[in-house]
This record gives C-alpha cells, structure tokens and sequence, in this order.
C-alpha cells in the first residue's frame, strides 16, 4: 500500500507584509485549515492564549518560535514551516516585515517560487506593499499573489479589493518581473478564502490561496536552457587495490542550469578545456541525463586537472568570464557599505577576493527610483556597484540564471556575511585563448 | 519522472542535501557526522553515501552515549558504522561526569543536559570544525529559524539573534579557530519526507520504531518504557503494551505511544495521519515553551 501515487513536487513561498498586516496568522490559517495543526501545538497555542492572550488563541503563536518574539508580538527571523496536501508540499518562508528587517526578507525570497504579499484592506497599498513588490522583483520570483488581508474589515467590499488592485497594477510594470500575478481577497483571521472558498465575497470568483498554491505552474521555474556545473568537489576514492576505482575522478557538483547528457560535448572554465561526458552519477545510480538542480557526479572522458570552483558549460551557450564585473547587492549589515572596501566574494563554488570599485547608485524601493552616486550603501539599502575579483567570476546575469547569478560578500575576520548580491548580465560570453580539444 | 525534468519532493530534498553535504566535505578541514542511529542520522547517513560515492564518507562518526540510550540504539549504530566501514566515535556523558567536564546538579537524573558539555568537549578533542547533524526544522519551533549552516562561536553557543543571512545556495561557511559550524542537511525535511525516504531507499531502522510488547509506566501523562533508570514508584500505572517509538531521546524521557504499526507502510500512514507532533512525545521538550530554545543557546544539537 502507498500512500501517493503520483509525484509530489515542492513549492516554496515566502509571506511579506507590514508588521500588522497578519502574515503570520495567514500561515496559521493555512496551517489550521488545511489540517497541518496538530492537537500539541493546538494545545500549547491555547496554554498561551490562557498566558497571555486573555484567553483568545492566537494563530501568529504558531510561527513566532522565539521567545523575544512572543514577548514582543513580532516576527524577528525568517522562520521556516512546512505542510503538505495532496497534491503539494509546501516549504514556507515567514519573512519579517519590518522597514530594517530588509535583509530577511532578502533572505526568505531567494529560494522562493512564490511571494505572497499581504495588503491590509483597510490601508490600501503602503509604502512596505511597493517595498515587498520590489524585493520580490529584484530577486526573481517568478509568481506573485498579492493577498488583500481584513477584508471582514471592509464589510467585504468588491470596490475597495477592485481599487487596491488597480493601484497595484499601475505599478506593476515598472517592475517589469513577474509570470504570473494573482490577486485574492481573504481573510486570515476567520479563513475567508484561505483554504475554502468564501460565502461573503461571491463577486470573487479566482481561487482560494491554497487552491492558487496548489496549482500553479513552477515545473519550469528551474533554467533548463544552458548546461552549468560548478564543480563543488572533486571525487578521487583513493583505492589503490581497487583495479575498477583505482583511476576514477569524477568532479561533483549541483547543475546550476541546463541538462548534461552522456556523450555531449562540454567546455571547462577558465582553462577552455573541451571533452566529452562519459558517465553521470545521479542520487539514483548512473543516468544518461540528469538536470538542473540535481546533484550529481560527472565523469569526463579526457583526464583534465580540474577543481573547485572551475565551472563545466556547454560550448554552444558560453557564459561571461570577467574580473570586472556589475550588479545589484541588498546590503545587510550595520556598518554600511563604501566604495574601496574589501571582501570575500563567494559565487557558485568559488570564494575570491573582491574589491567594490564603485557605487553606481541606490535604489528607493518604494519609487523603484535609481538615486545615482551614492556616498555609502547602509543596513538594508540596494544599490548598484561595481566589483573587481581576485579570479575571473563564470557567471551569468541572475536574470538568465538564479544559481550563476548570485553571490555573497563576506568580511574577512568576522566571517559576517554583509550582502547578497545579483549580477548584471555580461556583455560578451567568456573569451577563450585556446579552444582546443583535450589532449 | 524521466522525461520531463521535474523533480518530485524527494529527489527535491535528497539533491538539496547532497550539495549541503559535499560543501561540508569541500570546505572543512575537520567535519564529522553526528549519528545516533536514530531514524534521521539513518537518512543522513545514506545521503552521506550517495554524495561521495564511490570514494567512502569522508569524515568520521560521532555520538554522545548518554548511557541512557536504548540498548537496541547502540547495538545498530555499531552495526551500521562497521557496514559502512566508517570511523566511529563514542563519547559518554559517565566519562564527562567522572572527568568533570559535566557536573550533575543535585538529585538531577536526566542526561539531557549533561549531553552538552560532553559534545563540546569531544569538538574540541577532534578539533572538529564542522558537525553535521539530523535535525529537521520542522521539528521544534526555535528550530524553524535554524540555518542550514549554523554557526557556534568558542563557547559552542547559538545566538538566534545575530546569525548569518543565508541566501540561495550559497552558504558562507568560514569560522575561526576555536568556532566551529553545526550544519543540518536535512533542515527541510519533515517526519513524512524521512520515513517516506526510509522506503525509499530500504534503509534499516532499530526495531523499536516498530511494533512490539514492552512493559511501560504511566507517568506525566505518557507511557515510559520501563527500564534500570526508571523503576516504577508505588502507585504507578505499569502495563504491557503494544507500542513503538516516534522519536528516540532517552530511555527515561522517550514516549512510546500505542501503535501496531509494524511495518514501514503502517507508519507513514500513521505518521501521514497523526494529529499529534513527533516531539509532543517526549518529556524534555515540554519542560516550557521555550525549553528547545534555551539548549540549543547553550550548544545542544
């Protein structure tokens, strides 16, 4: 007996919405309505609303785990739920929405499929509302549902959703980011559209949230396009008495793009070595195939001297290789950001030494305006700058490629990570002194 | 799913795992693997396999023997470490106590808190810079904040204030000496997902997560198998029953709850359909709602 039969694919979504807008009581909704509360965490959530609630059970209690935060009635941290139906398992990402709590939100999204947004009805879009919009622009994420929150607070007004909508959708494209937008009236509090559909809103006639986030499309979140294997680990077994292992050498690594098949043609970065695919170890034993994000071990035909950090592509679709290079970094440290500062730039599996040349300009996320020339990137601040590495990045615009398009700054010492970062695209592919085959 | 490049929430989690663990194996000098033999660490253990192969794992095994674990646990994590031919390291909390790494307070029976000192201790033994460990984020509420990589300063404390942003994939790794990183690979996975995972892949379990007669004592609202360390009191309720175990801490603190459940298929079902949590059967996290919280500060795993 099983308990599926088809295959479960995983969504992950992060919530952002200001500090009352009920982000986490939304994910208690979900969670209560959809079953995935269980009779402990029911049970504690009632000790506490006996505590401290005056008796009213609170949903938020859920997912505030931290004691500070349950003495403060906020969210502090990215905090991480899961559940599941039948259809999908869900990976949540409760992200802060405070104006400093930027860098979480950053954090919660770069692996999100989907944001949701909440809107409180009675505010209309705020300034955190265009805020949310942006990061979630900014960091790629494909879909977004913009959930108008405390519509029993509106008496359920059709007009009052159509005109949050509307101001929505004039700035919409100014972010010019999205696949899919969707807009749901709820509310969280009592479940309204939630899970089930709602009795008061019969203008409304689109999906429940959960309905929406079982069903949307992400089978091709993932760039399937154009072959990137950062080689994470090199995999010599070291059995001298083993005649079958004696000589293996097999590079491991996540494919951070595309798809790699045995027999094809790659080219090594930065040397510019060109072989053939002769096996790949997938989780599942040896495929000819395998693709973006599993986490494989290729072996190459050609016995070529390659190590971490060094990237395998595919020939005819070469990424940018540069020492120069442009992008966006959301800054997420106290002491701010100056142009001549240096770093530990970690991209892919590589760790370089980088310098920020310059400070093109900073970005008011609430007026998607580009305030050029910055003297200093602060806490939470996005700006534009310029980087010189130590080593040449393979890399591609986070556009094209999440995976080949991002990267961390670190400070040496402290080891703090300070900023995540988005590459411009390059403006040329990877030029190569020599292209010639191995051997 | 062949053919259509899709990953299903196994192979989704499973790839997500590798990548964690073979950062570990790329970008520590000295890491080992937590393994208890618990139904997690089981996991791990074979997701350590299949990220290596065909070199062998290429760190050594740890566990903290409370000397209240379950006889059973022993016996397999021994098994399980000569199978694979890997390195295994016990350090007991008797011989913390005896050392006076670990100091009891008075009257106190339980080994839980005392686990603490004696990891730290076998850290700075190994000079282990790196544990990799199976706890799952959906376990406890304060783990739901936890990092893939989560760092521990010389002390070995967390602070769940000021930890490192981890964006994407991308996980900063670097410590100083003295520091040391614990790092989860399983973070996302939920009970289900590991079970699931367990069929998956026929991997082996103690039999006590199945099915059997034992003899338990009511106490604080759940059944306790009865064991040296646990004679009943006079007045207590002691019955033979048929149970199992959901989660393995102690032999003095772990619930056994009745089931029949006594193969994989009939847990996942009751996992699929229970209404309480995992961890709402044992005693040392219901302490208060913030007992995880405070010993996960002071460098519990």
């Amino acid at each position: 007996m099983s308990t599926h039969t088809r295959p479960v694919e995983i969504l992950r979504f992060n919530t952002c919405g200001s500090v009352d807008d009920g982000k986490s009581t939304l994910i208690g909704r979900l969670l209560y309505d959809s079953k995935n509360l269980m009779e402990d965490q029911l049970e504690a959530l009632q000790r506490s609303a006996d505590l401290t609630g005056g008796g009213q059970v609170n949903l938020a209690n859920i997912t505030d785990g931290l004691r500070a935060e349950r003495e403060q009635g906020i969210t502090i941290d990215v905090a991480y739920r899961y559940f599941a139906t039948p259809r999908r398992r869900f990976i949540v990402a409760d992200t802060p929405g405070h104006v400093q709590y930027t860098r979480n939100m950053v954090t919660g999204a770069s692996t999100a499929n989907l944001s949701v947004v909440l809107v409180d009805a009675r505010q209309g879009v705020t300034e955190q509302t265009r805020r949310h919009a942006c990061i979630a622009a900014l960091l790629g994420i494909p879909h977004i549902v913009f959930a108008v929150n405390k519509m029993d607070l509106v008496e359920w007004s059709e007009r009052r959703f159509l005109a949050i909508r509307a101001e929505i959708e004039a700035f919409l494209p100014k972010l010019d980011a999205f696949r899919d937008v969707k807009f749901i009236p709820i509310s969280a509090l009592h479940g309204d559209n939630v899970v089930d559909p709602s009795p008061r809103t019969p203008w409304y006639e689109g999906p429940t949230l959960l309905r929406h986030l079982e069903t949307v499309h992400i089978a091709s979140d993932w760039n399937l396009t154009a072959l990137r294997f950062p080689v994470q680990w090199v995999n010599r077994p070291h059995r001298p008495t083993d005649s079958a292992l004696h000589d293996f050498r097999g590079f491991s690594g996540q494919l951070a793009g595309g798809i790699v098949r045995t027999g094809q043609w790659v080219l090594v970065l930065p040397s510019g070595w060109k072989t053939t695919v002769r096996e790949i170890w997938t989780p599942e034993g040896i495929e000819a195939e395998a693709f973006c994000p599993q986490s494989v071990t290729l072996v190459l035909e050609h016995d070529l001297d390659i190590s971490r950090g060094d990237m395998i592509v595919s020939p005819d679709q070469l990424p940018g290789m540069s020492q120069e290079i442009q992008g966006r970094v959301c800054w997420m440290h106290p002491k701010p950001l100056i142009a001549g500062r240096k770093f530990l730039l970690k991209h892919t599996t590589q760790t370089v030494q980088a310098v920020v040349t310059s400070l093109e300009s900073r970005l008011d996320i609430a007026t998607f305006e580009a305030e050029p020339g910055p003297s200093e990137l602060g806490l939470n601040d996005i700006g534009e700058v310029r980087l010189r590495t130590s080593r040449p990045l393979i890399y591609d615009g986070y556009g094209f490629n999440r995976m080949t398009g991002s990267f961390i700054l670190i400070e040496p010492g402290t080891n703090a990570t300070v900023a995540a970062g988005m590459l411009r695209s390059p403006s040329e592919p990877a030029r190569l002194e020599y292209t010639d085959f191995a051997i | 799913m062949k053919g259509t490049y899709q990953l299903d929430h196994l192979q989704y989690l499973e790839n997500e795992a590798i990548h964690v663990l073979r950062e570990v194996a790329a970008e520590f000098e000295r890491p080992c693997i937590l393994f208890s033999g618990g139904k997690d660490s089981i996991c791990l253990l074979r997701l350590a396999e299949k990220a290596f192969r065909p070199s062998p794992i290429p760190m050594p095994l740890l566990n903290v023997d409370t000397g209240h674990h379950f006889p059973e646990l022993n016996e397999f994590r021994d098994r399980r470490a000569r199978e694979l031919g890997a390195r295994l390291i016990v350090r007991k909390v008797e011989d913390a106590i005896a050392r006076g790494i670990a100091v009891p307070a008075p009257g106190e029976v339980s080994r839980n808190r005392l686990q603490i000192p004696t990891l730290l201790a076998a850290i700075e033994e190994f000079r282990f810079d790196a544990c990799v460990g199976g706890a799952r984020r959906d376990e406890e509420k304060s783990r739901a904040k936890e990092r893939f990589f989560s760092f521990r300063d010389a002390f070995g404390q967390w602070d769940p204030r000021n930890q490192r942003p981890e964006v994407w994939n991308l996980y900063n790794t670097r410590v100083n000496p003295g520091e040391h990183m614990r790092v989860f690979p399983l973070s996302n996975w939920t009970e289900l997902d590991v079970w699931e995972y367990i069929r998956k892949e026929k991997l082996e379990v103690p039999r006590i997560y199945f099915s059997h007669r034992r003899l338990c004592v009511r106490r604080q609202g759940q059944w306790l198998a009865v064991n040296e360390f646990l004679p009943p009191q006079p007045g207590e309720e002691v019955r033979e029953l048929r149970v199992r175990v959901r989660t393995i801490g102690d032999i003095i603190s772990t619930g056994m709850i009745e089931s029949p459940a006594d193969s994989l298929d009939d847990i996942i079902a009751e996992v699929a359909a229970a209404r309480v949590t995992e961890r709402g059967a044992r005693a040392d996290d219901r302490t208060g709602d913030a007992a995880m919280e405070d010993r996960k500060r002071l460098g519990y795993f």
